[in-house]
Parts: C-alpha cells; sequence; structure tokens
C-alpha cells in the first residue's frame, strides 16, 4: 500500500535543494541576457521535480493517483500555452487585405 | 485487518464505513488530495500566467522593481522553508512507520519553521510599508516606468499574500496532526491525515520554489537606468 523512504533519502533531497538554492540566487548576479530567466527557471523546475518526486512520494502513487497529479501539470500547461499564444502574437499586425 | 487494527487500539476505526478496507481509503485520499492540489496549482498558475505577461511586455520596469526586494530576506526564507518541508517528510515518515512521538516533534519544527517564515515575511512587508512600495495608496516611487513598477508590487503582494495565507492554513493542519500524533493515532496500517497534510506543506514549498526567483532574483544583475 505504501513506501516508506529512509531518512537518509530526506536529507540528500534537502542538500540538493539547499545547493539549488544557493546557485539560482549566485547566477541571478552575473548577466547572462535573456539566459538568466532560463537558468532560474531550469532550477526551479529541477527543485520542483525534487519535491513532488522524493517529498510528495509521487512515484510511489498508484497509477490513477499518479494520472491526477499529471493532468495538474497539463492543464497549467494549457493555460499558459493558450494565454501566452494571445498576448505574444497581438503585434503580429494585421492579415493582409484579401482574405 | 481493518477490523483488528480498531478494536484492539482504541475503540474507534479509523476505517470510515464507506471503504472496503485501509487499502481503499488511503487510495480514494491522495487522489482527493492530489485532485485538490490540481485546483491549487491553476490558482497559482493563473496569477505565475499574469505574471508572465506583465513581465514580457515591461521586462525593465519589473527588473528595476525586483531591485527594491530584500534578496537576503528571501533567501533566508527560501532556505527556511526547505527546512520545514524537510521536517514535514520526516514527520509523515515517522507517522508511517507509527512513531507519534516522533510526528509530534517533526511536526513541531515544520510549525516552529513555518512560524519563523511568516515573521520574517511580516518584516519585510514592514520594510515595504517604510520604503513606501505598497502599491496604491502608499507607493511613493517616482522614478520612470512608474506605474509599471508599481504592478511588480502589486504582484509581489498578491502572490506572496496568497502564499502567507496557505501557510496559516497549512500551520492549522498541522496543528491538527500534533492532536492526533498526541493521541497516539498513527500507525503503519493509518497515518493518511499525515500524509495528506504533507503533500499541502510540500506543495505551499513549491510555490514558493517559483516566486522566489521570479520575484526577488530578476533584477539582480539589471544595469540599466538607476531611479531614485
Amino acid at each position: 500500500m505504501t513506501h516508506v523512504s529512509p531518512r537518509r533519502t530526506y536529507y540528500l533531497v534537502f542538500l540538493a535543494l539547499m545547493v539549488l538554492t544557493a546557485v539560482t540566487t549566485g547566477v541571478a548576479y552575473l548577466d547572462l541576457g535573456p539566459f538568466n530567466t532560463v537558468v532560474a527557471l531550469a532550477i526551479a523546475f529541477l527543485k520542483a521535480g525534487l519535491v513532488v518526486a522524493f517529498f510528495m512520494h509521487v512515484m510511489h502513487l498508484t497509477n490513477l493517483s499518479k494520472l491526477f497529479a499529471v493532468g495538474a501539470l497539463v492543464w497549467m500547461v494549457i493555460l499558459i500555452a493558450l494565454t501566452v499564444s494571445d498576448y505574444w502574437t497581438r503585434q503580429w499586425g494585421v492579415p493582409a487585405q484579401g482574405w | 485487518m481493518s477490523e483488528t487494527l480498531t478494536h484492539s487500539q482504541h475503540g474507534t476505526s479509523p476505517l470510515q464505513h464507506q471503504f472496503d478496507d485501509l487499502g481503499q481509503q488511503w487510495h480514494a485520499n491522495t487522489i482527493g488530495m492530489w485532485l485538490f492540489l490540481a485546483t491549487e496549482i491553476l490558482f497559482f498558475g493563473g496569477l505565475f500566467v499574469s505574471y508572465l505577461v506583465y513581465r514580457s511586455t515591461y521586462p525593465e520596469a519589473f527588473a528595476e522593481a525586483s531591485r527594491h526586494m530584500d534578496v537576503l530576506a528571501g533567501t533566508v526564507n527560501t532556505a527556511v522553508l526547505i527546512g520545514s518541508s524537510l521536517m514535514m517528510a520526516l514527520a509523515v515518515q515517522s507517522a508511517q512507520l507509527g512513531a507519534n512521538k516522533l510526528v509530534q516533534r517533526f511536526t513541531l519544527l515544520t510549525m516552529f519553521l513555518g512560524t519563523v517564515f511568516l515573521v520574517i515575511k511580516v518584516w519585510e512587508y514592514y520594510h515595504k510599508y517604510t520604503e513606501q512600495l505598497i502599491p496604491g495608496a502608499n507607493f511613493a516611487y517616482e522614478g520612470a516606468m512608474r506605474h509599471q513598477v508599481e504592478m511588480l508590487f502589486v504582484f509581489y503582494f498578491v502572490m506572496t499574500g496568497m502564499h502567507a495565507l496557505h501557510m496559516f492554513i497549512g500551520l492549522g493542519l498541522l496543528t491538527y496532526i500534533l492532536i492526533l500524533a498526541r493521541r497516539n493515532a498513527f500507525s503503519r496500517e493509518y497515518f493518511f491525515p499525515a500524509e495528506v497534510v504533507g503533500l499541502y506543506w510540500h506543495f505551499v514549498d513549491l510555490v514558493w520554489i517559483f516566486l522566489f526567483p521570479l520575484l526577488y532574483l530578476i533584477g539582480a544583475h539589471y544595469q540599466g537606468p538607476v531611479h531614485k
């Protein structure tokens, strides 16, 4: 029914999260142009992945429960993709006449 | 299995009457919590996507505004919150092993770190007040792009405010776990309330993992004109 992780796993995940926090703070002071945001988000998603996988035990859920967890992510992607596809294309101009 | 557990331990069964056995109850509990978290993810997702639209429209104003964030306080709070998530994970693990004393200890540590986070947050809000950076009535920033700069502070207060509200609710839920542990309610067969509250607490941590770089760190390397 359930899986009990050893404490060492939790300590290692905690350590990884702390190191990644230090890295993301440090990198923010370097000017990488647009890559500042890319790196910040990559680290944030990595941290989130660690929390979901190990602290929230998502890997040990039943398949139906996993579907609910993955579904949340899918709806989130739809929310972002549809909103951005509107706002980021408004400056593309009016289509040529004759349509 | 559940039958023997219930009557030998405290007379009242942890097995709710609508379930066949504790395995089914656990399954329903985790699915229900993940469904609730999906609604929470979409709630905060709406805020994040609005942030995305405004920040991509006014990148320089947002970078400039972010320079007024207290990066040290934000970093310390990130560490405090990750620490509280570790304590929460250990509390859930103790519940899974039926170690009620340890559940109490780790739950108290989780609550302590959660409270430290909120105290630092209030201290930050107070400084934003004295620096007159609260959007609306108390916003005295006079540099260029004043209203666009103000927008980031709107996101800052709405998003960290909603996050803090979730932490207050989390502290209430942890109090409930503490009471259950004091009654020796957890066992190897029945630990679901601790696990479900743990999922909620880790979710609150997840939100902060994204809030911290997006609010505090986007101005750190900004070389643009310094206003004010």
